[in-house]
């Protein structure tokens, strides 16, 4: 799929609490084909301290309306400016960008964990999985019940399953003592969030003999390929979480 | 029409404005942005005789107006380069220059022989500036002695173009530029990146892995135009000017100061089509000011 950059008018900015927001894009082309673990280098105009792109997630596409929405968490000056943005605005972006997560084989049982703003990837990847006909198991965490959000988006996609770290909804805990993750029957995990939650998820993963995905979020300079700067050690060498990635299987990665 | 063309010896080239090693990969990372050919040249990523892996992650972090990178010539060596990408980018209607590098003089020799049997690559870019690894590198280009050493070497057995790349980590880059041109460079390229560092306050530790890396990008600008116009005054050779290039009027900068060409680097980050973009503003800055020829503004304040 070819790469475009491409200034797209902003349908809608939702403020979802005080620290995530979703912003809603379209463009007068016809959006090109994504898939979910693909991501965009957004470009945040006007401070020199954010000189270069931000690498923000598909997070949800709309085909009929031509638009898709990114879901962005407020993490310092970058993410902050783009806070700010209104409707009629425009954003500058680069995308597709990526590999994407891959379907389980026919039968199988997926299970989306995602944590915090680790989320963004897995609402576009759930309407993927039930598109092609699977239902998956979705669990989700957050640090307590302040910070849930689109919790609701998620309900019609699959069995969901909460955590908050102060157990204000939900089961207490970190996503990974969520008692689902012992009980329930799964073949393929799919995994976004912190890198200790990721790194939890994989290793029971591999205990346990279950094939597992993480989209890895590594600081990049460029986003397609050119720069080497976001490398990540793997059994096959320095791969780019770019290019090659973001979405790795945890077989590849020297966790 | 603006005739836009410059060239190195008999070496010509389109148009002035090259892409700088490191920053545009093999050039098919930018394919579907922009029409490589219509540049003057690209400069691949930085090669080395072995396959490197160059620094740990971290290698990057974001300072005001700039970047600082530890990548540390990461690349898949000159046997992979040939096999594999030589013969895709070969087929670009521009001039693809390979950047060297070496721990050992005996490396860059090695080298050069090989890709002076490339047909295809029309130029060297001699990279003794890189400050991102532990032996070689910046260490040639910044002791007199090795900068000739290794000038001399490659010379010796590279017959085609030889552009050798400069550190601004010296007191006095004039001497290193009337150094190299005395053993037989065709060109100079300035500026590589300025040795920096950033420490991560948050979680009170270097940004880096390496500690130390190279800052490239606008910060650098006016320190890269300064020099470029000294040097440019002293050689004879044509100067090829580098650092934090984003749009027409920096390209502008390094050529009023006395640059015969540019290179586009850190911005191809931000706008994969920033070369292009500003190939065409030149075009039209000289047009408006009716200008015939490109050489007619290259060093025109001191004219
Ligand atoms: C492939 C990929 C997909 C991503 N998807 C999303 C997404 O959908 N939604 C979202 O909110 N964020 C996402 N991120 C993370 C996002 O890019 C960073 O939070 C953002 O760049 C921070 O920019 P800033 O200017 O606001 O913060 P800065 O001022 O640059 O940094 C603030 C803090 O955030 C940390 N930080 C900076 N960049 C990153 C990064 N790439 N990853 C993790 N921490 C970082 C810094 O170390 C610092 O502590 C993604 C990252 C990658 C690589
Ligand atoms: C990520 C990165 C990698 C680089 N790799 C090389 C390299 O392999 N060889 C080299 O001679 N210069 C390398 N450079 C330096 C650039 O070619 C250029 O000299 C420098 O970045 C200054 O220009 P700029 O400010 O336009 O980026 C690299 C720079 C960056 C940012
Ligand atoms: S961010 Fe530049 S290579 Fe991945």
């Amino acid at each position: 799929m070819a790469k475009r950059i491409e200034s797209l008018k902003i349908l809608e900015n939702k403020r979802l609490n005080n620290e995530y927001f979703t912003l809603e894009l379209s463009g007068n082309d016809t959006i090109p084909e994504m898939k979910p673990g693909q991501f965009a280098q957004v470009k945040v105009e006007g401070s020199p301290e954010t000189f270069l792109r931000r690498p923000i997630s598909i997070h949800d596409i709309d085909p009929q309306k031509n638009s898709f929405k990114l879901l962005i968490q407020i993490a310092g000056k970058g993410t902050e400016t783009l806070s700010k943005l209104r409707m009629g605005d425009y954003l500058n972006i680069i995308y597709p960008l990526g590999n994407s997560f891959s379907l389980p084989k026919n039968g199988q049982k997926p299970l989306l964990a995602g944590g915090g703003c680790g989320i963004a990837p897995l609402l576009f990847m759930a309407r993927y999985l039930n598109n092609h006909g699977f239902e998956p198991v979705i669990l989700l965490g957050f640090r307590n019940k302040e910070r849930i959000i689109e919790y609701e988006e998620y309900l019609d996609l699959g069995e969901v399953f909460l955590t908050t770290e102060d157990g204000s909804r939900g089961e207490r805990g970190f996503l990974t003592d969520h008692p689902a993750l012992k009980s329930l029957h799964y073949d393929m995990v799919y995994c976004c969030g912190p890198d200790p939650m990721m790194k939890a998820v994989a290793s029971l993963c591999s205990e346990r003999g279950i094939t597992c995905e993480v989209s890895l979020e590594n600081l990049m300079g460029c986003g397609i390929g050119a720069c080497l700067c976001c490398v990540v050690d793997t059994v096959r060498g320095n791969l780019c979480t770019c290019t090659d990635g973001p979405v790795f299987n945890i077989k590849e990665l020297k966790w | 029409m603006v005739k836009l063309g410059f060239s190195i010896g008999d070496l010509q080239f389109k148009n002035p404005v090259l892409t700088a090693s490191g920053t545009f990969g093999y050039g098919s990372e930018f394919d579907d942005f922009m029409d490589v050919s219509l540049l003057g040249g690209i400069i691949v990523k930085g090669t080395t005789l072995e396959p490197r892996e160059g620094n740990l992650y971290p290698r990057m972090a974001e300072t005001p107006s700039g970047i600082l990178n530890a990548v540390g010539l990461q690349n898949k060596g000159i046997d992979y380069f040939e096999k594999q990408i030589y013969p895709r980018i070969s087929t670009y209607n521009t001039n693809v220059i390979v950047n060297i590098n070496g721990s050992y003089i005996d490396d860059y020799v090695a080298l050069a022989e090989r890709i002076n049997r490339l047909e295809k690559i029309p130029a060297i870019e001699l990279n003794i500036s890189c400050p991102n690894v532990k032996m070689g590198g910046m260490a040639f280009g910044t002791s007199l002695n090795s900068a000739r050493e290794v000038t001399r070497a490659v010379r010796n057995v590279y017959s085609k173009k030889l552009i050798v790349k400069l550190s601004p980590n010296v007191t006095n880059i004039v001497e290193f530029a009337l150094a190299v041109e005395e053993e037989g460079a065709d060109s100079v390229s300035l500026i590589n990146t300025l040795l920096g560092m950033s420490v991560d306050v948050r979680n009170m530790k270097p940004a880096l892995s390496t500690i130390t890396g190279g800052l490239s990008g606008p910060a650098i600008k006016p320190v890269a135009v300064r020099m470029v116009w000294q040097v440019a005054k002293a050689v004879r050779i044509p100067v090829i000017g580098i650092g934090g290039i984003l749009n027409t009027d920096d390209a502008l900068e390094f050529l009023l100061a006395g640059a015969s060409a540019i290179q586009v680097g850190t911005a191809s980050f931000i706008d994969p089509q920033a070369s292009i973009k500003l190939l065409e503003g030149i075009e039209k800055f000289l047009t408006a000011r009716g200008f015939s020829d490109i050489k007619e503004i290259v060093g025109y304040i001191n004219k």
